[in-house]
């Protein structure tokens, strides 16, 4: 037979935020100890972000708050009340997809995919603060990142190009990022 | 029957192609659900309570506290998972949860089952467990010289768990036949996987006694097989689905501890429960690089063609047995298959030790004496005066021919790689001629397109695929496979969309479900394209050949005038007549009812017929050559590399983007092993992990990882899917030793040793400017008593590939 845990009162009572999420008004209760990590996957059972350490290593959970990337196993729930959060989830618009999953999809940026949305979301507001940067700009900007699948030169070569289309141009990855070099 | 490498006058419409993954728009939308995504009704959540001590005895454990927590639902230990399970069949030397001892920080020893996570943590302090600690052994020279107490009461005596023995040719012979004879020692340091997702299982034992497993497994048919032991319920009863995997490396190819306790759980409480681990988890779980330590004796002429080579290996094996057995001989397999070596001799031995357990990790078992021949040919073509490239190009061994230790050598693109890179990277004009403080190395490699043997022996396919075409013209492709990243999904679906001449991304792939999809034996030794690639060639030629016989039968053309492309088949001579692919599947559906068929996978038989043939031998070799190039602070002794060129002999690229994919992800894990990453441990008997977190433990950041400038050399094998070879794994074999060769080439150091942190470059440095050798590696080997060797006379000598008989192999002394 099951006990079921008597809760204590100041247990009890769950917090409640109201926040945008992915451009919607989202309301959530949850246990108020919860990172902003827990209760996106746990309690609005958006599983697209992931975990890769829980103590703000590597860059895997990192999600968009009011623009700017960041940790959110070391960000609180509750920290979020009345802010703008973007997910991966919410990083296509409508049907149609960013840029740069368009490019890491298509070149092979994501390999096992787990540390992705990271990556993905940090650079988006890369490319927003800085439409043209330089392979050394976006190696600072995903220094926080770790992937262990692509040694980072398809995600470069990806956000390189989905800049260059961002800034209208009609760019196309160049022979040797596909075929190597002849 | 149709020709089994795709090999036709038709020009390739996907093969080749750059198209992106059929899984990636997913994994970039936040869609793909691994292991951790996927909750049930009523799941619960479980930890595992792991032993804090190396090594004791389990005097008891009470877990009465625990169980009276309000929340936790089932508390089990090692009494209810009695019976023992490991990779290896000669290596059952595991328990879910240790039942008498524990052997290493971080073994299991009970299990909750809790409403939340947070209750289950906070059970786990409520369990008693009295141990009584044994002396613990945490280094090679330990477990060789320590008798008692042993960590397994099996194995070559002592805390020896395997020794091994090979001679092939008369080594006296080859030794005096040399101009030079070199002895040298290097030291290898273990590293593990750092897959960024976290193993987690989720098991489901439904009210109809069917239990299901979601695991992020490499290798979901061993997990079958050992569910059922562990569980004793018919395999039958069990499905294991593999989720995709967030990188495994290797990491995720033993059955795990965890995956039985949920699965048990499940069965005890009749809801789901789930287990994610934590990073500290996962870096005690390990499974990762064997620490080695090696002795290479080589002789060579004056051109430096090696006429004999000895080498000896003593590999660390952490607390269990894992892959174990494997990888000792994994350090003996692959010397011959990159230079000619007419002789040689391989004495093996691994230990028990108190630390996480060693297994596979990319390249499993073989960067190691990788490392160790190529710095050491460096060292050789110094002494005889000969350019680095020279040594090696002029003694490669020849396509189609059968090595000493008889490993059947397919194709070999070995020295086109070699040129490629010398020159894209002036080699000529930088070897020995760059400033101090600068240097560039070269160093080459070879890997497996997978075992010749499985793991447990049987005589059944490698890999089964199952195609089912509908009348609405879909096609799905059912396959045993798992897709850890490397793409294995989308090459199923690129060689079958090949062959029906229809789009990869009209096909259905549905992968690594043992309910529904043949067996495969896993992502495991860089097997998946070459094997299950063969085998989705086979059954989607049965499948295009009943398509071509109703078309034309419909057409009234020659049977081998249709021809397949566009998502149509048609004439070929009059390409205006035909039919739609979906209206190709209903003629054909009339004519012999469904349209299924299955392919499946075999590799040849070995050449090699002796008792330690069984791990070696491949369908095919991948070849790989790099040049690095680095700069060295004398100052700091930081070794900064500026530059990678690599070529890889991939056979074919099936799809030259993720073959770049593989190959770059390659030199990044290289560099990783080669500069800083390591599994050390620390204490009094140095068996706690020194620092279980991804801060600490140092893996390369993008500001770490250089420019790489990649070749790919395209030299089809016979035995290959469209002549396609591997490339997830071998690319990573040069990278170390040319590291240490271009800080030798820098400033004038060996550093036998990886990794070649700062401190070993430094104290090298130091040494070189006191007037001593400038070297930081180990001074020598433990003395081992090294059995008999099993001799086996070579191809050459007219050798049949089986061992002598003994007196014969006495008399021959």
């Amino acid at each position: 037979m099951i006990k079921i845990k008597p809760m204590a009162e100041d247990k009890k009572q769950k917090a409640h935020i109201r926040f945008v999420l992915n451009g919607e008004t989202v309301e959530v209760a949850f246990a108020p100890h919860k990172t902003l990590l827990e209760v996106l996957r746990e309690d609005l059972n958006l599983t697209g972000t992931k975990h890769g350490c829980e103590l703000g290593e590597c860059g895997t959970c990192a999600v968009l708050v009011d623009g700017l990337p960041i940790l959110s196993c070391l960000a609180l729930g509750l920290d979020m009340e009345g802010r703008e959060v973007t997910t991966i989830e919410g990083m296509a618009e409508g049907g149609c997809l960013h840029p740069l999953q368009v490019t890491f999809a298509d070149l092979g940026a994501a390999q096992c995919g787990y540390c992705s949305p990271g990556f993905l979301l940090t650079a988006k507001e890369l490319l927003e603060r800085n439409p043209a940067p330089t392979r050394d700009e976006i190696r600072e900007a995903l220094s926080g990142n770790l992937c262990r699948c692509t040694g980072y030169i398809k995600i470069y070569e990806a956000v390189e190009l989905a800049a260059a289309r961002m800034r209208g141009e009609e760019a196309e990855p160049a022979r040797e990022i596909i075929h190597g070099y002849e | 029957m149709a020709t089994n490498n795709g090999d036709n006058e038709q020009p390739l419409k996907v093969v080749g192609k750059p198209f992106r993954k059929v899984d990636a728009r997913a994994k970039c939308t936040g869609q793909t659900l691994f292991a951790d995504d996927i909750t049930l009704p009523r799941m619960l959540f479980a930890k595992l309570l792991r032993s804090h001590v190396p090594h004791a005895l389990i005097k008891s454990i009470d877990t009465s506290k625990a169980i009276a927590l309000p929340g936790v639902v089932a508390v089990i230990t090692g009494r209810d998972l009695p019976i023992p399970y490991g990779i290896l069949p000669v290596s059952q030397d595991e328990h879910a949860l240790c039942i008498d001892k524990v052997r290493f920080i971080g073994d299991p020893v009970a299990a909750i089952a809790a409403l939340d996570e947070d209750t289950a943590f906070e059970a786990m302090d409520l369990i008693e467990v009295e141990y009584e600690p044994l002396e613990s052994i945490s280094t090679i020279e330990d477990a060789l010289s320590i008798e008692q107490p042993r960590i397994h009461d099996y194995g070559s005596g002592g805390n020896i768990h395997k020794k091994v023995s090979l001679e092939f040719g008369d080594m006296e012979e080859g030794f005096a036949e040399a101009d030079l004879i070199r002895e040298d020692v290097f030291f290898y340091e273990g590293n593990t996987h750092l897959p960024m997702e976290q193993h987690a299982a989720l098991a489901h034992f439904d009210a109809d006694g069917k239990l299901t497993l979601w695991s992020a497994t490499q290798t979901p048919h061993y997990v079958h097989r050992a569910l059922a032991k562990t569980l004793e319920i018919p395999a039958s009863h069990i499905r294991v689905i593999a989720t995709p995997n967030g990188g495994g490396f290797g990491g995720k190819s033993d059955p795990f501890n965890h995956e039985i306790v949920v699965a048990k759980l499940a069965m005890i409480t009749g809801r789901p429960v789930k287990v994610t681990l934590t990073r500290e988890e996962v870096f005690y779980c390990h499974r990762g690089r064997h620490p080695v330590l090696m002795w290479v004796k080589t002789g060579v002429k004056r051109d430096g063609a090696i006429t004999a080579m000895h080498f000896r290996s003593l590999l660390d094996g952490g607390a269990y047995g894992s892959y174990g057995v494997a990888s000792t001989f994994y350090t003996g397999a692959l010397q011959t298959v990159t230079y000619n070596i007419p002789r040689y001799k391989f004495e093996g031995v691994r230990v028990f030790t108190n630390k996480p357990p060693c297994g596979p990790k990319r390249g499993h078992g073989t960067p190691q004496p990788r490392f160790a021949l190529e710095v050491q040919i460096d060292k050789i073509a110094e002494e005889l005066g000969l350019d680095p490239v020279e040594i090696r190009r002029r003694h490669l061994v020849p396509p189609d021919s059968v090595t000493a230790n008889y490993l059947r050598v397919g194709s070999n693109g070995l020295g086109e790689c070699i040129d490629k890179v010398v020159e894209a990277s002036d080699w000529k004009n930088k070897f020995q001629k760059l400033p101090y403080g600068r240097g560039i190395g070269l160093a080459c490699g070879s890997y497996l397109c997978g075992a010749g043997l499985p793991i447990y022996w049987n005589d059944m396919p490698h890999s089964g695929v199952q195609l089912r075409l509908d009348r609405q013209g879909g096609v799905c492709v059912m396959c045993g496979s798992i897709d850890i990243g490397q793409g294995s999904d989308s090459i199923l679906a690129y060689i079958v969309a090949e062959v029906l001449g229809i789009d990869p991304f009209d096909i259905r792939v549905l992968t690594a479900d043992t309910d529904l999809t043949p067996v495969d034996l896993g992502s495991y030794s860089s097997r998946v394209t070459l094997m299950t690639g063969n085998a989705a060639l086979q059954a989607a030629e049965r499948a295009r050949e009943l398509l071509t016989i109703a078309v034309a039968e419909k057409l009234d053309v020659p049977i081998e005038n249709i021809t397949f492309a566009e998502r149509r088949a048609f004439d070929v001579e009059n390409p205006d007549v035909g039919v739609s692919f979906a209206e190709a599947v209903q003629l054909a559906e009339a004519k012999f009812g469904t349209i299924g068929t299955v392919g499946s996978y075999t590799p040849p038989r070995s050449p090699g017929k002796f008792k330690g043939a069984g791990v070696g031998p491949s369908p095919a070799y991948s070849y790989s050559a790099a040049v690095v190039e680095a700069d060295v602070d004398p100052e700091t002794g930081i070794i900064t590399v500026e530059r990678v060129w690599i070529a890889h002999d991939i056979g074919r690229s099936i799809n030259p983007a993720l073959v770049m994919g593989q190959v770059e992800g390659s030199v990044y894990m290289g560099l990783g092993e080669a500069l800083m990453e390591e599994m050390t441990y620390r204490g009094n008997r140095n068996v706690v992990h020194k620092f279980p977190s991804l801060l600490e433990y140092k893996s390369p950041t993008t500001l770490e990882m250089c420019d790489v400038k990649t070749f790919l050399v395209e030299d089809p094998d016979p035995n290959g899917p469209f002549g396609a070879k591997e490339v997830g794994q071998g690319p990573l074999l040069p990278i170390p030793p040319a590291v240490v060769n271009a800080v030798y080439d820098a400033v004038g150091v060996r550093i036998d040793e990886v990794p070649a942190s700062p401190d070993k470059v430094l104290k090298a440095i130091r040494e070189k400017a006191q007037g001593k050798e400038g070297r930081y590696g180990p001074k020598s080997v433990p003395e081992v008593e090294w059995p008999a060797p099993l001799k086996v006379l070579t191809p050459a000598e007219g050798g049949d590939g089986r061992e002598l008989p003994r007196e014969a192999a006495h008399m021959k002394d």
